[in-house]
């Protein structure tokens, strides 16, 4: 049952949807959406490396997402230029050193498309149990950390003052969020692991009154996506890594017309 | 002071036997540098349990950057802030900005401090002078209603220091008289200490034990009648408001005691005159 690679495609794209709820529910409250998209391009870089130097890339791409991290992290504390200048200057500095790298080598044929949107339909068993062991650990490294994180979200100082590691906290969920990318872009891309992120967490907003209810149905409207975009590639032969980003695009829309006052 | 239940042990930081500091949190030397300026110039600050301490000054005098160095929240350029040891902080800062993307019912801001069951919170709200708001969303309580929740959450955690920036901003006349006599009674029932910054003169001084007048450096300190009439004091805030000050205190303090308030500037180390750019 499991060669069939729908399936698989299926079952990999639930296991980062799940991930991605809670973790995007975070990204759109601390607002790092732009975060995703420089962990993204670092994992190119990533891509990148790993062909010249000839190392798999199941480590290249977490170890410059991981890394990249780290150095936000670091820009944040000490830095004078705001975030999203520093985002800016890391997410298309290492994309285009990425394809710079890429240039280099004529017998390597580079396929852009292929890392923006992936081939989930190609994901192999392997990846499944990636997947499937990256959304195991997000689910309880969040779990335990999740008043943790919380407080330190709603208000870093409150949470500080009560006793909460925030620096730690912050590292944490940095973390999380370089694994799910460099993951996410392996298997389903660029494109598809962010959206998966942003998406679902933006839609959840307008139909939930808790933090707990938002994170959980950012995941379920994940994964409602996937199916629904998968379902469309079968049905109508539609590319499968776009389809799941309309589809969830238009979840959206529909939270817009089924919720229209913010609570 | 606290009580304790006779048939349970008595251990920790509370055991009778080994008298508890009573010294809260204190700062001394401490230097803040920002922007090629001394935000904050070798400022003494304490605070002991079961005192009402006050923060006052002009804008832009470095009260909130004091609260954040003994807090915790950043770290001096020079001098040295000492917390006692295990110390539980409720604090309750100037505003509260939460993001709009995040709900938040009342109940959960609230459960961020620790779990508590619904009657446990609701006797807490009560208590600062709230209905049941458990249910009802952060974002759609009015500017009073979260100084009481922010309030309610610093008491939560049953804590030994109370800091509160501004907590009478958005709050009504009635509402401040209100929270003032709350601030008094816990200092009562707890025996916690309270620090508190305003610039909100009138009922602070009605009600407090000790004042610091901070201008970048500490200008006059001690009870709230002898800084009143300090001429540093008078000069910063102006007449007015120290014959305020002198009429709330009215009855409290014999009329006799002006040697107080040479006192006052021993006692907050060496006073330096302060800058007569008032805000």
């Amino acid at each position: 049952m499991l060669d069939d690679f729908l399936l698989r495609a299926f079952l990999a794209g639930l296991c980062l949807a799940l991930a991605a709820g809670p973790l995007g529910a975070f990204v759109v409250w601390r607002r790092m959406a732009y975060l995703g998209e420089t962990l993204a391009n670092a994992g190119l870089l990533g891509v990148a490396l790993g062909l010249f130097l000839h190392l798999p890339m199941t480590l290249t791409i977490p170890a410059f997402t991981v890394l990249l991290a780290m150095l936000l992290l670091l820009v944040e504390r000490r830095g004078v230029l705001p975030l999203d200048t520093v985002l800016g200057i890391l997410a298309h500095g290492s994309l285009a050193l990425g394809l710079v790298i890429l240039a280099f080598m004529e017998q390597v044929r580079f396929d852009l498309m292929s890392y923006l949107f992936g081939d989930v339909l190609a994901i192999s068993r392997a990846d499944l149990a990636l997947a499937a062991g990256t959304t195991a650990l997000v689910a309880v490294v969040t779990g335990l950390f999740w008043r943790p994180l919380l407080s330190m979200t709603v208000h870093a100082d409150l949470a500080a003052v009560e006793g909460i590691r925030v620096e730690r906290m912050r590292l944490v969920l940095t973390l999380l969020l370089a694994l799910v990318i460099a993951v996410g872009m392996r298997l389903v891309g660029i494109l598809l692991v962010v959206s998966l992120l942003v998406i679902p967490a933006g839609a959840a907003r307008r139909l939930a009154r808790t933090p707990e209810a938002m994170a959980a149905m950012a995941a379920a409207i994940g994964c409602a996506a996937i199916a629904a975009g998968l379902a469309g590639s079968v049905l109508w032969d539609l590319p499968a890594g776009p389809a799941v980003v309309v589809a969830a695009a238009g979840l959206f829309a529909a939270t817009l017309a089924l919720a229209p006052r913010a609570r | 002071m606290r009580r304790y239940k006779l048939t349970k042990p008595v251990t920790g930081k509370h055991n009778p036997a080994q008298p508890v500091d009573p010294v809260l949190v204190s700062g001394r030397g401490l230097v803040l540098r920002r922007g090629g300026r001394d935000v904050l110039d070798r400022v003494d600050v304490e605070v002991r349990a079961g005192e009402i301490v006050t923060l006052i000054g002009p804008n832009g005098a470095g009260k909130t950057s004091l609260v954040r160095l003994l807090l915790g929240l950043l770290r001096p350029d020079g001098g040295e802030v000492r917390r006692r040891a295990g110390l539980k902080i409720g604090y309750t800062p100037q505003s509260l900005h939460l993001e709009p993307s995040l709900p938040l019912t009342v109940r959960r801001f609230l459960t961020l401090a620790m779990a508590a069951d619904r009657r446990h919170l609701l006797a807490l709200l009560a208590r600062v002078g709230l209905d049941d708001v458990l249910g009802r969303p952060m974002s759609g309580l009015s500017g009073g209603e979260l100084h009481r929740v922010m309030l309610a959450r610093a008491l939560l955690r049953e804590p030994d220091l109370l800091v509160l920036d501004e907590p009478l901003s958005g709050v009504d006349i009635n509402g401040q008289a209100e929270l003032y006599a709350l601030i008094g009674r816990i200092r009562e029932e707890t025996g916690a200490g309270v620090l508190i910054i305003s610039h909100d003169l009138h009922l602070v001084m009605a009600r407090t034990d000790r004042v610091l007048c901070l201008d970048g450096h500490v200008c006059c300190a001690g009870r709230p009648l002898e800084v009143a009439r300090d001429p540093v004091f008078q000069r910063l805030f102006g007449q007015r408001l120290a014959d305020v000050v002198a009429l709330y205190r009215h009855g409290e303090d014999p009329h006799h005691h002006d040697e107080h308030h040479h006192h006052a500037a021993i006692e907050a180390g060496e006073p330096q005159e302060c800058s007569t750019t008032s805000s």
